[in-house]
């Protein structure tokens, strides 16, 4: 069965380790901050200038000032800062969050990716996406393996315009998470009851399969 | 004005100089931290073809949107403008000159304007359109493009605390682009919610510098929030 995207967000978490650094993107991967394992310290940076996200207020604490990177009212934990656009791009740019998880449309065999811009039909702009691909090691891209039509997302090369481009290098899908190196897509898990063979069909660019290929464990 | 008390007891005053065709920069993250009094008295002034720089183009009925309402801005520079229509249509149907630029970048290219760097490299952007006719350099064996940065002729900026000569304290979240903002404007003006005496900031705590600021304005808001979130 495909996973949920609650049962993808469950996997990532599964890849944060105590004291990490974290930026989730907007979309499926602030799912990931609700699966953080007891006991373990991390910070959340959401890059308008804050880190040390907290969960979202009371309608009494609301704060019109104290706002995430999809615009949400949150709240700060203790040890949280604040900190202008410009910082909060030094610590992304810079190397310096352990981990980034982000959405897409589309990455390729080159773990190029494409997430802003769908030409003639939606331009909203790239916001924070290109640098935060440009500035981390660890990034994890998260998305459904094929789009609604059945058309895969995990390509040979991206048709749409580029977030970034031979950055990314691991991806979890609905269907299995993989690694992206010499010019294809490594299986390393399969989703719990999901074939290579599925896979393999929803996967437009190279497919590497080792050996027996174990079932993700949630 | 006498000296470095900065404070100017009307919009009209905050804004005199600002004319059709200028390059303006306005603060604020979506609808956190805009000087929402400065952009109001815009929407009353005759001036237009303004090149905007903000992050967001605001709302369709609040912030920057009411100056694209009344086509006031000709060039948009900003990094994501997915909340407002009216942006969305003036920009297909070409009315509208947009410049989507990473946020980063465009955080980095307000900062380096300020502090007189004309240029810089970064990996943002390598490889897609956003580096199209840009010069790029491999450095240490990475990719980078090179991007000029960014000044104006007024910096329209939303602070929490000013003291009278400028200088500027922020809250929380509604920093953002502002601290940048406040520093490339030739003119800067700042909308703050408290304005205080010179020795009520502590100076250690100072997040903008009063060098950098040129006129002061006591602001009234109506902090408008964009996606209203709580607890379940």
């Amino acid at each position: 069965m495909a996973l949920s995207r609650e049962q993808m967000a469950q996997r990532v978490a599964k890849e944060l380790q105590d004291g990490f650094y974290v930026n989730l993107g907007i979309g499926i991967p602030t799912l990931v901050a609700n699966y953080v394992p007891e006991g373990m310290e991390l910070m959340l940076q959401s890059e308008n200038g804050l880190l040390g996200m907290g969960e979202f207020p009371t309608e009494d604490t609301i704060d019109p000032d104290l706002i995430n990177a999809g615009k949400q009212t949150v709240t700060a934990v203790k040890g949280a800062s604040f900190f202008s656009s410009a910082e909060s791009f030094a610590m992304i740019r810079g190397g310096h969050v352990d981990l980034t998880v982000l959405g897409a449309f589309e990455i390729d065999v080159n773990g190029s990716i494409a997430s802003w811009m769908i030409p003639g039909k939606l331009i909203k702009g790239m916001g924070g996406a290109m640098d935060l691909v440009a500035g981390a090691d660890n990034i994890i891209v998260m998305m459904t393996h094929a789009d609604k039509r059945g058309n895969s997302k995990l390509l040979p090369l991206c048709e749409l315009p580029l977030t970034g481009y031979g950055c990314i290098k691991r991806v979890i899908t609905d269907l299995a998470l993989l690694e992206i190196k010499d010019g294809a897509f490594h299986l390393i898990e399969r989703a719990p009851g999901v074939s290579v063979e599925e896979i393999q069909s929803k996967t437009a660019g190279k497919l590497t399969v080792n050996g027996d290929v174990p079932e993700m464990v949630l | 004005m006498a000296g470095l008390n900065k404070v100017v007891s009307s919009y009209t005053e905050a804004l005199a100089g600002l004319k059709s065709d200028m390059t303006i920069m306005v603060g604020g993250f979506g609808l956190c931290g805009i000087p929402e009094g400065l952009i109001n008295q815009m929407t009353t002034m005759d001036v237009t073809g303004l090149t905007a720089i903000s992050n967001n183009a605001g709302v369709d009925d609040f912030g920057l949107g009411l100056l694209l309402q009344k086509r006031q801005i000709s060039t948009m520079i900003a990094s994501y403008v997915g909340e407002n229509a009216t942006f969305e249509k003036q920009m297909l149907s070409g009315e509208l000159n947009v410049i989507l630029t990473p946020q980063g970048t465009l955080a980095e290219k307000i900062r380096a304007g300020g502090a007189g760097i004309p240029a810089f490299f970064t990996a943002t952007g390598y490889g897609t359109p956003v580096a199209e006719g840009k010069e790029t350099r491999e450095i240490k064996g990475r990719h980078y493009v090179l991007e000029d940065s960014l000044t104006s002729d007024f910096a329209l900026v939303r602070a929490w605390k000013a003291d009278t000569m400028g200088n500027l304290v922020f809250r929380k979240t509604a920093a953002n682009f502002n601290p940048m903002m406040a520093t490339a404007g030739k003119i800067t003006v700042v909308e703050a919610e408290h304005i205080v005496e010179p020795g009520e900031l502590d100076p250690d705590h100072i997040h903008t510098p009063g060098i950098y600021v040129d006129r002061v304005i006591q602001g009234t808001f109506e902090k408008r929030i964009e996606q209203r979130t709580v607890k379940a």
